[in-house]
């Protein structure tokens, strides 16, 4: 008898891995363990940039350069980067109550509609003073992008449509809805753009007041990087201390606890919803008056998508989307140099995976053990 | 605007939808949504569009697709199955990865000339039915008429084979599965891969048979995510899934075609034809009306309180009840 | 090699799952053609033991012999290989399935083509010879619970199981049931099958079984003790540890105003099928009145009624003078209605949100806690530390998420929370479920105190014993009906209604 299980044991794996719920986690696991990721991510990445014939150390190096290298272009990863922190607080006020909104691109789209329609509708004359300007282009930004919000967050409120899907849907509606103004209304004569705005529809950028401090000469920073931060307290705020953020929480944690509490899902869900277009509604006003100061096609590099990653790599946290859309800022703004076009997108898939890999490694204990030991 | 040539029109490109809705339909039942369609499909298109230029073989391109797809899939796979990761996320992060990697290995592809295609043809009898057969049997692609094949088996396997029942029963209650000595994990393997096979197969069947062709991301403009609302819309039935896709790619065909003609049905005047930028509104359709689609399922869902796998979105982890 | 005397035989099983022991070097034998009841608490370890028996775990240290030869499971299917099958508490059926479709999954046979009629007949000769009487073309979510249980033991039997592990098959069944299920299990064990009977109810162990084993807190305290050789007390004693109070302290108190008026309601159940036909029935100020019904008779969409959590098709819902039928949870709370959930986890609970955010579920929209827009971190944090101290919830810091919490810990922050709150209304929902019996006890006696505060309690239970202690009195439901209202705690005559006989018929038979 003992020689058939001594010969059944040896059939086997000597090893079991077994995965273990966490009962504590330490602080630092989930930062490690995110930083980890984005290593073997860019160790990935590296393989397959060798692999087809590149030099990572040098894909990389560049990268390093291009974006944070000096100065100068560090300026421009910052305006790259002020959209992106807009659009991943967007995704992570929505991904906090487990909305999937993957329509944060089409809302940026619609944002700079809005925006752009106060100047070329024309809302307000072009002489308008740029305290009033500004501030109805950014409302006007902000509702358009939360009606475009909107739209997924009702369905999926009140006759649970799959949001994931409707606001996807959502980015392609608004990029169309965009071509037909550009195209029959607004182009300046058949170019494929509207006229440059007035100044006063301009966010103030450092190289404005190079006269009076020559230091910001050739700086293009532009207020938009303000706002978002200052969006990023505010969210911190509506999260963390607030009574609608414990609501978001809640809900976000569990939709039964939530509604047993006495909490209004439908209501929250299309206020959310619309909080979270709103914010990518924003991030394209800002970019259409902090950047491209007129009303075109292509405004986005993805920003949408990018968005969705930040917020992850942030784990939804408002103050992480600060450094993480830096960092995606300026591998988006070296990317534009590399060839072929898609490896930033490819990067970020990778990086997507590796985190989310990683998060097993905070959740789980992984324990390898010996077969048969006592 | 001929009817006939709208509908013929339809089901070939129905067909690209439908194998990428029967893939993620296949993957969903098993209890795993994959969000990564649009990106497999990109990669089975390049994929099988880059071997057929390279090699004259449109056949192996075909396959360098399914298996591309499938290995793609089976990446999600892994992290949503054995790392328990949440499977939205993981699909977004597969369609990033599927596209940013079909541009990187795509990069001068779309500049690539005439290409080995797969045949299209007609099928005898068949073709001489009337009307059906000119829509249905007549100068289709070969992949078309695997489709019309491919619908009834899937049917029948699912509902009416042994490993049909176990593929129903890890979607539905993977624990019962597990405790009748089902491995619920090689489950979710075999048909997450097999899902993304076939959504290699709607990328090669883009490529080298309905609209010839690379277009980097432009090839697939959101299909993976229209197969994806199929699948609700078809409530997990193939069938039905065979009724949108080829509705779908109607729709998309009428599309391109109602901006033809000076006068619609013989008397209304033709707004597309006299103002083209109404076009716009046209490429909003298919989006919108998979929203209504979407709209249309859900409710139907609700009302006869049946519709998704059980177990969908949820990773299995033996002992933890319900899961 | 000698035939050995026992069909299974574990020896020294330990299993560890993350900061529990659930099996501590266990000991278990099963005779051959024996029925064999596994004692125990909840969290005892009987099912730890059996899912190790069946091959879903694998033991840390400790061997398994069937029938004298050593074994090794990686699978359930091993398990049934070894003819080892178990009928789980939660039934592992595929609603979406018929019958046949379900006994099916997992066999080599059908190869291919399910070919569903002719395994229809096999299924039905299968019935016929241990009378388990259930359509085979039925799907699942069609039939009762008694119906769904029959169905898990022919899965077993068509496997051809030779040990039988029935996981606390009498919680979900009516007194009738049982003895239907009692006689099928004589049957079983009479042409040669083992059986386990787990449970930690004495009365049907003593019953039922030839031979009793005895866990504790993951550890045996009895090995095959004959049943006739046993009784209640010994067995409580072995079960528990120390002498179980089976009398609590209850004032005797006249009842106040009305609190809560039920009138003539009517409600769907998840099925959209009625479970709820013209139920009226009022808890007055000071007063337990307790809901006595089978699972699945009603009593939680009365619950999830009251407290705004469902719909009721008709009728009215009064909690003093308000009415709260059909508005939301929202009205109901305001109305001062607490709530302690059946399903503590998944309703009572948000697992990844600390202590505090748990206990301020309920007050957070209310002073002090809420502060205009915002909630006052630090009154909330004071609040938790206090109810903390005060409810002898057992945690690191009240930063802690819930879902680190043991059951008795996490019972004991929902109810600091819904007492705390003052409530005019209590509506508790198996409040003492999966605890161990100091909990118990503990959870009993904040009720009673609820009592004697003046709030109106009502108690659904499927604990008969519990309910006839603390009640005053106790509405029978059954099949969405009330089927009369007992004042004294008769356990016979609410056995009776519950299942389907009216006060009515029995008054009149008492009096024949």
């Amino acid at each position: 008898m003992e020689r058939i299980s001594s010969k059944q044991r040896s059939l086997r794996i000597p090893f079991r891995i077994r995965l273990e719920q966490r009962m504590f986690i330490p602080r630092w696991l989930p930062i490690a363990s995110s930083l980890g990721a984005v290593v073997v991510a860019l160790i990935i990445g590296g393989v397959i940039l060798w692999a087809s014939g590149g030099n990572p150390f040098r894909s990389y190096a560049h990268v390093v350069r291009a974006a944070f290298g000096n100065l100068g272009v560090f300026n421009d990863t910052l305006v790259k980067a002020s959209p992106l922190i807009m659009i991943g607080l967007a995704c992570a006020i929505a991904f906090r109550m487990r909305l999937w909104n993957i329509g944060a691109e089409g809302q940026f789209y619609a944002g700079a509609f809005g925006a752009s329609a106060v100047v070329l509708a024309p809302i307000l004359p072009p002489d308008t003073s740029i305290w009033i300007m500004l501030p109805t282009m950014m409302l006007a930004g902000f509702i358009a992008g939360a009606l475009w919000g909107f739209v997924p967050g009702y369905l999926k409120a009140k006759l649970n449509v799959n949001e994931i899907i409707t606001s996807l849907m959502m980015n392609y509606i608004a990029i169309s809805w965009n071509n037909y103004w550009i195209f029959a209304h607004w182009n300046e004569s058949g170019f494929q753009m509207s006229p440059t705005f007035p100044k006063s529809a301009w966010l103030p950028r450092l190289a404005d007041y190079a006269q009076q401090i020559p230091l910001f000469s050739g700086y293009t920073l532009h207020l938009g990087i303000l706002l978002s931060l200052l969006m990023v307290f505010v969210i911190w705020f509506i999260l963390y201390r607030s009574r609608w953020g414990y609501e978001i929480r809640l809900i976000g944690d569990n939709p039964k606890a939530a509604q047993y509490a006495g909490i209004n899902i439908v209501r929250n869900t299309v206020l959310v919803m619309m909080l979270s277009g709103g914010l990518a509604g924003l991030a394209g006003m800002i970019e259409i008056t902090g950047v491209v100061h007129r009303f075109q096609e292509k405004i986005s590099s993805g920003y949408g998508f990018t968005g969705i990653i930040i917020a992850w790599l942030a784990k939804l946290n408002p103050f992480a989307v600060i450094l993480v859309s830096i960092l995606f800022g300026g591998l988006i703004l070296a990317g534009r140099e590399i060839q072929p076009s898609g490896i930033p997108l490819m990067l970020q898939g990778i990086i997507l995976f590796c985190i989310i890999s990683s998060e097993v490694l905070v959740r789980y204990r992984i324990r390898i053990r010996r077969r048969g030991d006592v | 605007m001929d009817l006939i040539i709208i509908l013929h029109a339809g089901v070939a490109t129905g067909t690209v939808i439908l194998f990428a809705t029967l893939g993620e339909l296949i993957t969903e039942r098993s209890g795993v949504m994959n969000l990564g369609v649009e990106g497999m499909m990109l990669l089975g298109a390049m994929a099988a569009f880059g071997i057929a230029n390279s090699t004259g073989n449109a056949w192996l391109g075909l396959l360098v697709a399914m298996f591309a797809g499938g290995v793609l899939a089976i990446l999600h796979g892994i992290v949503v199955i054995q790392f328990r990761a949440d499977q939205v996320v993981s699909g977004l992060s597969l369609t990033f990865l599927g596209t940013g990697v079909s541009l990187v290995l795509g990069e001068g592809l779309s500049d690539a000339g005439g290409v080995a295609l797969l045949p299209a043809f007609d099928i005898p009898l068949l073709s001489a039915i009337p009307v059906i057969g000119p829509i249905m049997f007549a100068n289709q692609s070969i992949l078309t008429y695997l489709s019309y094949l491919l619908v009834p088996m899937i049917w029948y396997y699912i509902n009416r084979t042994r490993p049909g029942l176990h593929l129903r029963a890890v979607g539905e209650y993977p624990a019962a599965a597990d405790a009748l000595g089902i491995n619920v994990f090689r489950q979710r393997y075999l048909y997450v891969f097999i899902g993304g096979m076939l959504c290699g197969l709607a990328g090669a069947a883009l490529s080298l048979a309905i609209s010839p062709g690379w277009f980097s991301d432009k090839t697939t403009a959101g299909l993976g995510w229209i197969a994806i609302g199929l699948v609700i819309f078809a409530q997990w039935n193939p069938i039905r899934a065979a009724l949108g896709s080829f509705l779908f790619g109607a729709l998309r065909r009428l599309i391109l075609d109602i901006q033809g003609p000076m006068v619609l049905f013989g008397v209304l005047r033709n707004p597309f034809f006299y103002d083209p930028y109404l076009g716009f509104f046209l490429q909003m359709l298919p989006y919108a009306f998979t929203i209504i689609v979407l709209v249309i399922g859900s409710r139907e869902a609700m009302r006869k309180r049946l519709g998704a796998p059980a177990a969908l979105g949820i990773p299995y982890v033996r002992g933890e009840r319900g899961a | 090699m000698p035939e050995s005397q026992y069909a299974v035989e574990m020896k020294g099983i330990v299993r560890r799952f993350p900061g529990v022991l659930a099996n501590d070097n266990i000991d278990f034998n099963l005779r051959t053609g024996e029925i064999h009841a596994l004692l125990g608490e909840n969290g005892a370890g009987k099912s730890t033991l059996m899912n190790i028996l069946t091959g879903l775990y694998r033991p840390d240290e400790g061997g398994i012999s069937v029938n004298g030869q050593r074994v090794y499971f990686n699978s359930p299917k091993d398990a049934i290989n070894a003819g080892i099958g178990m009928v789980h508490q939660h039934f592992m059926l595929v609603p979406s399935q018929s019958v046949t479709e379900n006994i099916l999954i997992g066999l080599d046979e059908p190869r291919f083509w399910l070919q569903l009629p002719k395994y229809e007949q096999k299924i039905k000769a299968l019935e016929d010879q241990f009378n388990l009487k259930v359509d085979p073309q039925a799907k699942i979510w069609q039939l009762s619970v008694g119906e769904q249980q029959r169905v898990e033991i022919l899965k077993m039997l068509y496997r051809g199981v030779s040990v039988l592990i029935m996981d606390e098959p009498t919680a979900v069944l009516a007194p009738q049931e049982i003895e239907g299920l009692f006689k099928t299990l004589r049957v079983m064990a009479a042409e040669g099958k083992s059986i386990v009977f787990i449970s930690h109810k004495l009365n049907e162990v003593l019953e039922i079984a030839d031979r009793i084993t005895v866990l504790r807190r993951g550890k045996v305290t009895a090995v095959g003790i004959k049943a006739s050789e046993t009784n209640r007390a010994e067995l409580a004693h072995l079960m528990v540890g120390r002498k179980v109070l089976f009398e609590l302290e209850k004032k005797e108190q006249e009842p106040g105003k009305r609190v809560l008026s039920i009138e003539d309601i009517h409600a769907l159940n998840n099925r959209r099928l009625p479970a709820l036909r013209g139920v009226s029935m009022h808890v007055c100020a000071g007063e337990i009145v307790g809901v006595a019904a089978i699972a699945g008779n009603g009593q939680s969409e009365l619950a999830e009624v009251i407290t705004g959590l469902r719909e009721c098709t008709a009728g009215r819902v009064l909690i003093g003078e308000n009415e709260v039928q059909n508005r939301s949870a929202r009205v109901s709370i305001d109305a001062g209605a607490a709530h302690i959930p059946e399903d503590r986890t998944h309703v009572g609970s948000a697992p990844n949100l600390s202590v505090t955010d748990n206990l301020i579920m309920k007050s957070y929209r209310r002073s002090p806690i809420s502060h205009g827009m915002s909630i006052n971190q630090s009154v909330a944090q004071e609040q938790a530390e206090s109810l903390k101290d005060e409810y002898d919830i057992i945690v690191p810091t009240i930063k802690t998420p819930v879902r680190l919490l043991s059951g008795g810990n996490l019972q004991r922050v929902i109810l600091a929370r819904e007492i705390s709150a003052e409530p005019e209304l209590m509506i508790a929902v198996q409040p003492t479920r999966g605890l161990d019996v100091g909990a118990i006890e503990g959870v009993q006696q904040l009720l009673l105190d609820q009592r004697e505060a003046g709030a109106a309690i009502l108690l659904i239970s499927e604990e008969l014993e519990e309910l006839v202690v603390l009640s005053d009195r106790i509405y029978v439901l059954y099949e969405g009906k009330v089927m009369g209202e007992v004042q004294n705690g008769d356990i016979d005559t609410i056995g009776q209604m519950m299942t389907g006989t009216r006060q009515e018929e029995i008054s009149t038979e008492a009096k024949r």
